[in-house]
């Protein structure tokens, strides 16, 4: 659903060039607007939708399979931490309203710093365990799994 | 030439695209590497890259041996099933035995995992998925991976690897151009991690116009993967493993959540269940094996996806289609209803959007089905990539030289879609490689092997002039022509990318041709693909943003080719449903329980194919 962009409400920011994953998202020199320069390489990821704080860029079903007269609309708040969707159908028969989380906790402040970690001494470093190994592999003492734990071979041939 | 030449030097870790593989290596490369100097480069922005740009509504990949449900060998024999045999086990026990840690970190960043009310464990989707609410999946690890790297640059597409000019074989780092500024980019590495993707867009899809960006893996998923690598000498393995995904029409909608969690199934046009009549002719086919119906049935073991595929496939060829998914009942449950929805949303918009324009109420209306075009990639239900090194403790001398995740060229590293022989890995597994691949590359640096690496001048400056060919072609030559795109002395991005697409298709057993090809149709497509190949020297960019789509090109074609030879290279039909090789048409675990194996001469061009042993975790006793 290659993406569009209204006149009216789009004030050139960028935002939607900065973020399409496809590069299709350009400002047109003239206009000094956003649009779709390529909508056979738009896969609708809605990328570009979620990231314009004017709700500048909306979707219309690809032409070769979509019929005119639907709308999915997405309001995306990083603050709040939720999604919300809303979709109504070509014949008016449905509009949905659906809500979802996107995290749980504020945003990126649960994520370690990896160079403030202890370093990881020379035993740690020749064996096989990766950062905080091996306690988040179950949660608890246990150690990494390893052929020997586990009873098992790699063995040559056919087997199923 | 106007552009800039920036060079980024003394880099020890260059992640060269940062997916969920690439994320993962630079978030992990760190800890081990504390002073080591870490780069991203990426085509996109890494808050929306890769495959997860869109979000996922499901981990596919979590052992839950926290609460006892699987062990890591649990889901090696389930993907060496699924893959009829033919995966690195190696590769994929490792994968599976840390896979477990990344997830919980996920949960721990603030990815919503969702709950099993009763059990307070993961909610399950199936035996190894787990339901989240992955709407913000990329950006959540992006910040993890910026809170590691030194630098990320965004909008470079990498379109080469340096190589050593003082010892063979050896990677240097990597180049690549600005989408924006246009500039030349030069990364002087110790260490290349490649997390580039897999390839949509090399078979003819089944939308055209518009619709043709409507493909099941993103169309931003340019086989750089493996063009990159290929280019630069490494071994490929599996390429041959294309796959092929029965998914909702049009919209290529997921199905995992609505089979698994819905319990939702599929019928033919006539309200039949239809698969297990196609089952007694193809357990001839594969043998009792790998689909024994009645012992499948007995033991609940899946049936391949591949193979399910060929039951669909069948049964539309007998003119029983369209194969519907029956929503109709498990719909009438409004909590099920919402999941179906959110699960569209949380991951393929597309869906939503195409039932919301043709009023397909899925509670009223069984949705139909479809199967793809096939893809070529490394995370999913198929294990194309690398010929990669195994871990130390695990691997066979056939699958071990030194370092985990390291590719047949010294330094070079691969993770998620780069990787072979590994599927079922998916987002969470893809993200465990990186960081494995991240340990061994800090260490390939603190053990000296990336000592007096040499890049000369000449190497960078014929690599510029290479890049910036096609805006160049299209200057010289756009003026002799009153307008259009019609001009004899070169082609556009999208009209190579159009060949490509018609040829993979026509001879390499592409939708159109109902999946089938033998010999002498494969022996006819190399030789168009080397005409195209002669061609790609003469592809023409009217600007950046063309050039971007030009190098993505070359990358797609590179794997076409090797995908051809691989084809032609495994006699029989391995994968019913996902190809067939009409000269071929049994499973022959005689001549082919092997890996193959590809190597392209840097020099040359020259393929040579062989067979690797294929081992397999059995129990002790």
């Amino acid at each position: 659903m290659p993406t569009f962009v209204y006149m009216t409400r789009c004030d050139g920011c960028g935002q939607c060039v900065d973020i399409c994953p496809s590069d299709i998202m350009h400002i047109d020199k003239t206009l000094r607007r956003a649009y779709n320069i390529e909508p056979d390489m738009c896969w609708e990821c809605y990328s570009c939708v979620k990231a314009c704080p004017h709700q500048a860029i909306d979707v219309r079903g690809y032409a070769d399979f979509a019929p005119l007269g639907h709308s999915v609309r997405v309001l995306r708040d990083e603050e709040k931490g939720t999604i919300a969707w809303r979709i109504k159908f070509r014949n008016g028969k449905k509009d949905m309203e659906l809500l979802a989380p996107i995290t749980t906790k504020p945003w990126g402040a649960a994520i370690p710093k990896l160079s403030e970690e202890v370093a990881p001494g020379n035993e740690m470093r020749d064996g096989e365990l990766l950062f905080n190994e091996p306690k988040y592999i179950r949660m608890d003492e246990g150690g990494l799994h390893t052929l020997e734990s586990n009873g098992l071979k790699l063995k040559e041939g056919v087997y199923y | 030439m106007a552009y800039k030449t920036i060079i980024e030097d003394d880099i020890d870790i260059l992640v060269a695209g940062a997916g969920l593989g690439g994320t993962g290596a630079a978030f992990e490369a760190r800890y081990w590497g504390k002073d080591k100097k870490i780069v991203i480069a990426e085509k996109a922005n890494i808050d929306r890259s890769g495959a997860v740009a869109q979000g996922l509504y499901a981990i596919n990949c979590y052992m839950g041996t926290r609460w006892g449900e699987n062990n890591p060998e649990d889901h090696v024999r389930y993907a060496r099933m699924d893959l009829m045999g033919m995966v690195r086990e190696d590769l994929a026990f490792d994968m599976a035995r840390h896979v477990d840690s990344t997830v919980h970190q996920f949960e721990e960043w603030g990815l919503p995992l969702m709950k099993d009310p009763k059990t307070g464990n993961y909610m399950r989707e199936g035996r190894w998925q787990i339901m989240i609410h992955g709407e913000s999946y990329k950006p959540i690890v992006a910040e993890a991976a910026k809170k590691s790297a030194d630098k990320v640059f965004n909008r470079v597409c990498v379109t080469h690897l340096l190589m050593d000019d003082g010892k063979e074989n050896r990677v240097a780092g990597a180049v690549g151009f600005n989408v924006r500024t246009g500039n030349y980019h030069v990364f002087k590495s110790r260490t290349v991690i490649c997390g580039a993707g897999g390839a949509s867009n090399i078979f003819k899809p089944r939308s055209v116009g518009e619709g043709a960006g409507r493909v099941w893996y993103a169309p931003w998923s340019s086989g750089s993967a493996y063009g990159l690598m290929i280019e630069a000498g490494a071994k490929m393995t599996q390429m041959e493993n294309r796959i092929v995904l029965a998914r909702f029409k049009d919209g290529y909608g997921p199905v995992g959540a609505y089979f698994l969690h819905l319990k939702t199934y599929t019928q033919n046009g006539l309200g039949e269940e239809y698969e297990s009549k196609w089952f007694p002719a193809l357990t001839e086919m594969v043998g009792k094996e790998y689909l024994d119906t009645e012992g499948q049935h007995l033991s609940h073991k899946p049936i391949p996806t591949c193979l399910r595929n060929h039951a669909f496939i069948s049964e539309v060829n007998a003119g029983r289609g369209p194969i519907h998914m029956v929503t109709m009942e498990a719909f009438q449950d409004p909590h099920l209803e919402e999941i179906g929805w959110h699960n569209f949303l949380g991951m393929t918009v597309g869906q939503a959007v195409l039932w919301a324009a043709t009023d397909v109420d899925p509670k009223y209306e069984n949705p139909e089905l479809t199967t793809s075009e096939p893809y070529v990639m490394g995370s999913h239900a198929t294990g194309c990539g690398a010929w990669c090194s195994g871990p130390e403790d695990v691997s066979p001398d056939e699958y071990y030289w030194g370092y985990n995740r390291m590719t047949t060229v010294e330094g070079l590293f691969g993770a998620g879609d780069a990787v072979g022989g590994t599927p079922h890995a998916f987002s969470s597994g893809s993200f465990t490689e990186g960081r494995l691949a991240a340990k061994a590359a800090c260490k390939y640096i603190d053990d000296g092997k990336a000592e007096g690496i040499r890049v000369s001048e000449k190497q960078i400056a014929d690599l510029k002039e290479k890049i910036y060919k096609p805006l160049e072609t299209y200057k010289v030559y756009s003026n002799e022509i009153v307008g259009g795109s019609v001009n004899p002395n070169f082609i556009n991005p999208r009209q190579g990318l159009d060949r490509l697409q018609k040829l993979m298709d026509e001879y390499c057993g592409g939708f159109g041709v109902n999946y089938m090809t033998n010999e002498k149709l494969l022996q006819i497509g190399l030789k168009k693909i080397k005409m195209l190949e002669e061609d790609m020297e003469k592809i023409a960019a009217s600007d950046i943003h063309e050039l971007l789509r030009a190098w993505e090109l070359n990358h797609r074609v590179r794997t076409s080719e090797s995908v051809f030879q691989h084809t032609l290279f495994r006699k029989e039909t391995r994968w019913p449903g996902y190809y067939y090789r009409g000269d071929a048409m049994k499973l022959d675990d005689q001549n082919w329980h092997v890996l193959t194996v590809s190597h392209r001469d840097r020099k040359t061009g020259e393929y040579t194919m062989e067979k690797a042993p294929l081992y397999h975790l059995v129990g002790d006793e």
